[in-house]
């Protein structure tokens, strides 16, 4: 009897192997597809963007490392350094090239290499077309943060609007403002003031409506009108009038300049703005990396499982994902050099042990998930984690001990007085909360972004304006890296700009830094 | 779900924004090619290379954090051997002691020390002699010859089959289709299913039987015409056509000239050696042709190939003024000077017989320095660095090289000065261009 692939079946169970050997076509694909997606709705059932898969080279997959995974972006400078970096790497053989890359839009694209065996193309739809897919689709942050419908129309525009100031101002001007806005990046993002998913689509209409109306009231006299003498004086009491009028503090220091810098041409303001939006689209991913891949490599393990044991694909492929899962899944010791935390390792064993808690609890389990141990609902209490937890609060929610074990974790005290580093806690009953309150907090994101914030400006005398960074624990800005920040910054606000690091805690002044305009 | 197969979209979309890090570290790279040519690879180079710039060119500032005092907790993996209150000795400064995520990495640049940029040819002799240009152009237009170069020019009505601008055919053959009245194919199909139909239904009425006449005759004419109108006619064809356009070329002979005379050592020789390497790749590099003669000589001076110029060894004494000779005979037989860049390039130790001398200075002052567009004399000195007078040869060449101006002399004793003394000879001179042109 010969084996042929059937789809479009309600069942699968005796369907045959959907495809033998490491060769693939795009039948093979369709059909894999199609048994995946079965398995993805009906076993699992995820909620998924609409999916659109795209095969592609190793060297454009080199371009889609360079612009963090986005199929088009605007011309700088930096994105050549990566892509000369992954280029130079992938060439020396030091860097493999992942086996696909997925983008956070609707519809979900999906690139997948065509170096890969069927069985990877598989796999990385099962991990990327549905896992990561349904990440984006369900998760609370990624839902309040990012605008998938419309971020790659806004690339396009944003792409399309820096060339052509390019064009009209010259590459040097535009280079600055971009230079100066990317430095920024961190601090373009409202952390504390409640989300504002931002309408990408009415951005571009905002803007085109913007330049037409200049072009309409251009008027070549106004040029030649006097300066108004307007009478600079401070009234008493001005301050808080002042903080009220430029909404400060600020944290949002792209925000603020976009808004209030007085010498910044219109155009200039749209650039920070894209910049600042750009970055606001990525703020949530490093957040939720580790449930991110965690929830991906589960879903791509289980529904690989599934479909051998449904007789879909042969004994090789099976052992060829079970070879590749390992190998994502690996995570090195301390004295393997290994300094943090590989998110697909932890994600995966922690999503595995959530599931096995559901359904095979022991005691330990019991006393310590009381809430979910023997649930007997492993794939609604996943779902549940997927959509309402971040990086931070899911370690902190579902870091079990059974987790702490095996990955035989230990908490090192580094304290600069001392001369050596102290191990105080270890994978026992006295160390597991301290263990894992600390690995939750390395996945804060206030942890990485530095707390800078606009806390005054100086609008009757030299327009001075005034940052604070309220330090962490003593420590302060890289000296270096803040130099040129906020040198860029005081460009772009076109005045003196002073940092002052305050000490969190006591308020005490640590370091004031000082930068002037360059013209 | 799509399937989309983007494997044939352009490739490359981060040409440009390579080419934009490579300005913005021009500086950086630029050093870094010279330094690769200055460590001796330069025929490596010249095929293009990888050339390591330091990270701080690229460096892309932003706030972060460093942790320099106080405490923190980092949770590592990986536990053997510790248990609580163990004390460990404190990895080396620099390490960090790992933990704490990202974001220390570029702190002082240590992360990130270097990045490497795979140059082509053409962008590391771009940037190897950025600033260096050909001394006295004057003659390039006199002495430009004409050559052709095929560009388009319009369209023609014959030519090869190659050429078929299939649009512009296919345009015409459209609009002669249309005003001729060529009838559609499908029209004719349409009636001959209809005769077809006609002809099978039994029995015929007498309308339809006039009607299958009718199409019968239709269908006549319609084939007639689709005969006589043709689909493409040949006055339809257009062919891209290319007119021989004169381009001025410039030619370049460039005379290696090495006294290779028992004073001088290998290491002497590696030292000229690398200097007309140098000025070979230089002028390949501004010449669409060029010519390059190897003059050896010792007592007597031959013309010689490559190979041998640079490795067989001989030994004799010095008669610089045959080299001359043999290489003013070469120019006369093989480069008239209204049709060729005439370069010299000569390297000695400076030894010279002395009844010699006088007649090497009549001959390069008054018959050669006219005939060329630049004299380059580098004498490579021992390694010893023995304090010694000036050579007769650089003495007499000296006091020549004041008056003559494309007369250029300096000495070298080290491999290191090769490529700032190329530097000198060659670098961009506008003022002084400027106010002789």
């Amino acid at each position: 009897m010969t084996e042929t692939p059937v789809t479009g079946a309600a069942s699968q169970a005796g369907k045959g192997l959907l495809y033998q050997g490491a060769d693939w076509n795009f039948h093979i694909i369709r059909d894999c597809y199609a048994a995946i997606e079965e398995i993805a709705e009906k076993e699992l059932g995820l909620n998924v963007f609409p999916n659109r898969i795209e095969v592609i080279t190793s060297e454009q997959m080199l371009d889609v490392y360079t612009t963090n995974g986005m199929p088009v972006s605007y011309s700088h400078w930096s994105y050549g350094k990566r892509f000369a970096g992954h280029e130079n790497a992938y060439r020396r053989g030091l860097m493999g090239l992942a086996y696909e890359v997925v983008i956070n839009s609707n519809p979900c694209i999906s690139y997948l290499m065509e170096e890969n065996s069927a069985t990877m193309q598989a796999l990385v739809i099962a991990h990327a077309a549905f896992g990561h897919n349904h990440f984006f689709k369900n998760n609370r942050l990624f839902q309040e943060w990012t605008d998938p419908s419309q971020i790659l129309n806004y690339l396009e525009f944003a792409r399309g609007y820096i060339s052509r100031c390019e064009e009209t101002h010259g590459l040097e001007a535009v280079e600055r403002i971009l230079d100066a806005a990317h430095a920024l990046q961190g601090q373009g993002v409202n952390r504390h003031s409640g989300s504002r998913r931002i309408d990408l689509k009415g951005e571009q209409e905002r803007a085109r409506e913007r330049r037409a109306w200049e072009d309409r009231s251009f008027n070549d006299l106004w040029r030649t009108l006097p300066p108004v003498n307007e009478p600079e004086t401070e009234p008493d009491g001005a301050k808080s009038a002042i903080r009220r009028q430029f909404g400060l503090p600020e944290e949002n220091i792209l925000y603020f300049l976009e808004k209030h810098a007085p010498r910044l041409a219109p155009w200039e303001r749209e650039i920070i703005r894209i910049v600042r939006l750009i970055a606001q689209y990525f703020y949530p991913q490093p957040q939720l990396k580790l449930m991110n891949e965690g929830c991906a490599t589960w879903v791509h393990d289980r529904i690989m499982t599934r479909l051998h044991e449904l007789g879909r694909i042969d004994d090789a492929a099976y052992m060829e994902t079970i070879h590749s899962t390992t190998n994502v899944i690996t995570q090195f010791g301390y004295d393997q050099g290994s300094t943090s935390f590989n998110p697909y390792a932890l994600g995966f064993a922690m999503m595995k042990d959530i599931a096995r808690i559901c359904t095979d609890p022991t005691d330990e389990d019991r006393r310590w998930s009381p809430d979910i141990a023997g649930n007997n609902d492993p794939l609604g209490t996943l779902r549940h984690a997927w959509a309402e937890y971040r990086d931070e609060s899911f370690v902190l929610q579902f870091l079990s001990p059974r987790v702490m074990r095996d990955f035989r974790m230990f908490r090192l005290l580094d304290d600069t007085r001392d001369p050596y580093l102290l191990v105080d806690a270890i994978h026992d009953e006295a160390g597991y909360r301290d263990i894992r309150r600390t690995v939750a907090a390395s996945y804060d994101p206030s942890a990485w972004y530095a707390e800078i914030e606009i806390v005054d400006v100086d609008t009757y005398g030299d327009r001075t304006l005034r940052l604070e960074h309220r330090t962490r624990q003593g420590q302060l800005l890289a000296e270096n890296d803040m130099k040129l920040t906020l040198k860029g910054l005081a460009d772009l606000w076109g005045y003196r700009v002073i940092l002052q690091e305050i000490d969190a805690p006591s308020g005490r002044l640590l370091a004031t830094h000082e930068a002037i305009a360059h013209n | 779900m799509d399937i989309i197969d983007r494997r044939s979209n352009p490739h490359g979309k981060n040409i440009e924004n390579r080419r934009r890090a490579l300005e913005r570290a021009r500086d950086a790279v630029q050093k870094a090619v010279r330094e690769a040519v200055a460590s001796g690879k330069l025929r490596e180079a010249g095929q293009g290379n990888a050339v390591s710039i330091p990270a701080d060119a690229l460096h892309e500032p932003g706030f972060h954090r460093v942790f320099s005092t106080g405490e923190r907790h980092i949770v590592l993996s990986g536990n053997h051997q510790f248990s609580r209150g163990d004390r460990l000795r404190r990895p080396p400064a620099g390490e960090g002691g790992g933990g704490g995520g990202s974001g220390q990495a570029s702190d002082e640049g240590g992360g990130e020390d270097s990045y490497r940029f795979l140059l082509s040819r053409d962008e590391f002799l771009d940037l190897f002699f950025g600033d260096l240009e050909l001394p006295d152009l004057v003659k390039r237009e006199i002495a430009a010859t004409e050559t052709t170069a095929p560009s388009r020019a319009g369209l023609s009505n014959d030519g090869s089959p190659s050429q078929l601008d299939m649009g512009r055919t296919m345009r015409y053959s459209m609009a002669r289709r249309i005003g001729l009245g060529r009838p559609k194919p499908e029209e004719l199909k349409e009636i001959e299913a209809r005769i077809t139909e006609l002809e099978e239904t039994r029995p015929l009425s007498d309308v339809n039987a006039e009607e299958l006449e009718a199409l019968r005759e239709r269908r006549g004419a319609l084939r007639q015409r689709l005969n006589r109108i043709p689909w493409v006619d040949p006055v339809d064809l257009r062919y891209r056509r290319f007119a021989p356009t004169p381009k001025p070329s410039t030619r370049a002979v460039m005379f290696c000239i090495m006294d290779v005379s028992g004073s001088m050592t290998e290491r002497m020789k590696d030292l000229a050696k690398q200097f007309f390497l140098l000025l070979h790749v230089f002028l390949e590099k501004r010449y669409k042709t060029l010519d390059v003669v190897f003059i050896r000589h010792a007592e007597t001076a031959e013309e010689v190939d490559e190979e041998t110029f640079f490795t067989d060894p001989r030994t004799g004494g010095t008669v610089v003024s045959t080299a001359l000779a043999e290489m003013l005979r070469v120019q006369r037989a093989r480069y008239p000077m209204q049709q060729w860049n005439i370069y010299v390039a000569q390297a000695s130790d400076g030894d010279n017989s002395p009844s010699d001398t006088p007649r090497t200075a009549e001959l390069l002052e008054q018959e050669i320095l006219p005939l060329v567009q630049y004299y380059a004399y580098i004498e490579v000195m021992g390694s010893g660095a023995v304090i010694r007078g000036d050579t007769d040869l650089w003495r007499v060449y000296r006091e020549i090289s004041e008056r003559q101006s494309h007369l250029a002399i300096r000495q070298v004793s080290d491999r290191k000065e090769i490529f700032p003394v190329f530097r000198e000879l060659f670098a961009r001179r506008t003022t002084e261009q400027a106010g002789r042109v």
